[in-house]
């Protein structure tokens, strides 16, 4: 018997019935961890993705990712919202338009099937009654957020699905050129968005009117984007997180009472020691032995 | 007489309740509006996905009281009458991956592929897999990935590239593994066979009438719950069984049958099956 025939028959042999078992587990372990990592990296690929516009109330991405149980109730509820049925002459319904919000479906990568609006094709049309919050199940688009203070009713400019941002270069209102396109679109109009008055030096004679979007108003509803007359809207509503920059703890406003208050409680702390015992002042009127050389 | 009753019963349901969903989006209805992760029947009663909600909860997410009624509802329905009845009259893979066996079946590839090289226990262990990354990346895991929801969604609120999971699911079970998807790895279908195992509705054997011909085994999907067949007079008891009836329909000697076990003592039970 040469040595390749023993090897083909050691092979052959049949496993015995424990060994067959320890290879079978740990064949199953390690396609368990195979499969686990890769789907692990996928859905964590799957949540970075966070720029997109979610409905009116929703709660922060994080929160908002593990409690929308993906019913689409809330696009269900905005695609038969009262302005967005088709009626025809004898006033029977015909059909919708599309509706602001979509479920995400393959290929849109954003995460799988949970709702969001893209402003420049179907922007938020604000609704008083926002039929799409109450509809939802899960708390995910959050009712309590939206209910004004003072009336206890629901309130949509308390929203923030967004904010607007002006790219001032080509926005033809910075050129010089009369628009307000955006300005008029908005639904606070003169809160959100502003016009702001400036004198053109180039011509000497025209204004400026430039738009300015207020953070604290703004909803991000998108209804500047999807009016803006530029081929690519040159005001577009951005998630807050992106849109807005943070200042800080470390940074007060001293004309501000307000502001003041955080501070308010803080003390300061002298250290002193030999160089700082005297006060500046003192110390350079007090130079001694230094000038007489 | 070999038939296609309950076949042709499992399709009306399934495709009526896809159609009353997207009838709930596109035409307002309020009879069923959502998806099958979540629903509202009449505008009133709240449906939920156990399995889903079991991912929110791992996952750290408050879950709303509608929400959990909503699953309870299901969670009882299917764990005390229907079991996996959800995979076969509900499900929209099921079409697909139906459709997958009986194109095995026809051009007998079958024959081509005897072994299986997986175990049918995989979807446990996916299952298992899904909780555990739902915890660590505080997420509901399968539903990022799900070609359920994929699927239904796509069919009620657009499909996008969701037909690629159609067809990834179809040639899957067709050239890959036989009932690859909702035989062995479908999580959804592991958990409602853990908690369908002590459902009322199964489907009974009587071996004395049984000639032995084993067309119930070609049919169904998960043969392993059909261990009994020509042997004992007992009923498929697995909970893995998705009580889609086919071994009923293709059984000519009226040895299967549904029954709905109220009492236990009726050992032989009543067979019926017209
Ligand atoms: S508030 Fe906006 S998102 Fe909600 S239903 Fe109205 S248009 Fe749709
Ligand atoms: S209704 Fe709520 S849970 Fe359903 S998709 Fe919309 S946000 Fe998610
Ligand atoms: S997004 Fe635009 S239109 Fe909407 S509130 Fe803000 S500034 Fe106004
Ligand atoms: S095993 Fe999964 S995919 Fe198959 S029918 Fe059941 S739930 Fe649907
Ligand atoms: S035992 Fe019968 S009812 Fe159960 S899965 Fe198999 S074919 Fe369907």
């Amino acid at each position: 018997m040469n040595r390749k025939q023993k090897k083909v028959k050691s092979y052959r042999q049949p496993l015995s019935e424990s060994r067959r078992g320890f290879l079978g587990t740990t064949r199953n372990i390690g396609l368990a961890i195979l499969g686990g990592l890769a789907w692990s990296a996928y859905v964590d690929e799957a949540k970075a993705n966070r720029l997109l516009l979610r409905p009116p109330g929703a709660l922060g991405e994080n929160d908002f990712l593990k409690t929308c149980i993906k019913c689409g109730l809330c696009v269900a509820a905005c695609r038969n919202r009262d302005g967005n049925i088709i009626y025809d002459e004898k006033g029977k319904r015909i059909g919708t338009k599309e509706p602001t919000l979509r479920l995400a479906k393959p290929g849109d990568n954003k995460p799988l099937g949970t709702p969001f609006f893209i402003a420049r094709e179907n922007p938020c049309f604000m609704c008083d009654d926002i039929p799409c919050v109450p509809a939802c199940p899960s708390g995910a688009l959050d009712l309590n957020s939206l209910i004004n203070k003072k009336t206890k009713k629901l309130d949509i400019n308390r929203a923030k699905m967004g904010l607007a941002v002006v790219h001032k270069e080509s926005c033809i209102a910075y050129w010089g050129l009369q628009c307000d396109a955006c300005y008029r679109a908005c639904p606070l109009l003169g809160k959100a968005l502003t016009i702001d008055m400036q004198m053109n030096k180039r011509t000497g004679k025209h204004a400026f009117l430039l738009p300015v979007v207020h953070s604290d108003i703004c909803t991000g509803c998108g209804l500047c984007e999807k009016a803006c007359v530029v081929e690519k809207a040159a005001i577009f509503v951005l998630p807050r997180e992106y849109a807005m920059g943070e200042v800080g703890t470390h940074y007060v406003k001293g004309w501000d009472s307000n502001d003041q208050q955080r501070v308010g409680g803080a003390k300061s702390i002298h250290t002193i020691d030999e160089r700082s015992k005297q006060k500046a002042v003192d110390k350079l009127n007090n130079l001694g032995g230094l000038l007489d050389e | 007489m070999s038939s296609v009753k309950y076949l042709i019963l499992r399709r009306v349901v399934q495709i009526s309740i896809l159609l009353l969903y997207f009838a709930g989006n596109y035409y307002g209805w309020k009879i069923l509006v959502g998806n099958l992760s979540t629903s509202v029947v009449f505008g009133k009663i709240p449906l939920s996905d156990p399995y889903a909600v079991l991912q929110m909860f791992v996952a750290g997410a408050v879950i709303s009281s509608n929400i959990l009624i909503g699953a309870v509802i299901i969670f009882l329905f299917y764990g005390i009458l229907g079991g996996r009845a959800f995979c076969s009259w509900v499900c929209p893979v099921n079409i697909i991956t139906d459709a997958a066996n009986w194109t095995r079946r026809k051009f007998g590839f079958d024959m081509v592929a005897k072994k299986q090289p997986s175990s049918r226990n995989l979807r446990y262990w996916v299952l298992l897999i899904s909780l555990i990354i739902s915890f660590f990346l505080a997420i509901p895991a399968f539903e990022f990935i799900s070609p359920i929801s994929m699927v239904h969604r796509g069919l009620i609120f657009g499909m996008g590239f969701g037909w690629a999971a159609v067809v990834i699911l179809y040639l899957f079970d067709l050239f890959v593994l036989k009932n690859g998807w909702c035989g062995h790895i479908c999580p959804l279908g592991g958990f409602y066979s853990i908690i369908g195992k002590f459902r009322l509705l199964k489907v009974k054997h009587d071996s004395e009438a049984c000639t032995g011909c084993m067309e119930c085994k070609i049919v169904c999907p998960e043969v392993q719950v059909l261990h009994m067949i020509d042997k004992v007079s007992i009923p498929v008891t697995s909970g893995e069984c998705t009580n889609c009836g086919r071994c009923i329909d293709v059984c000519k000697d009226n040895a299967l049958g549904f029954f709905l076990k109220v009492e236990n003592n009726n050992k032989k039970g009543e067979i019926n099956n017209e």
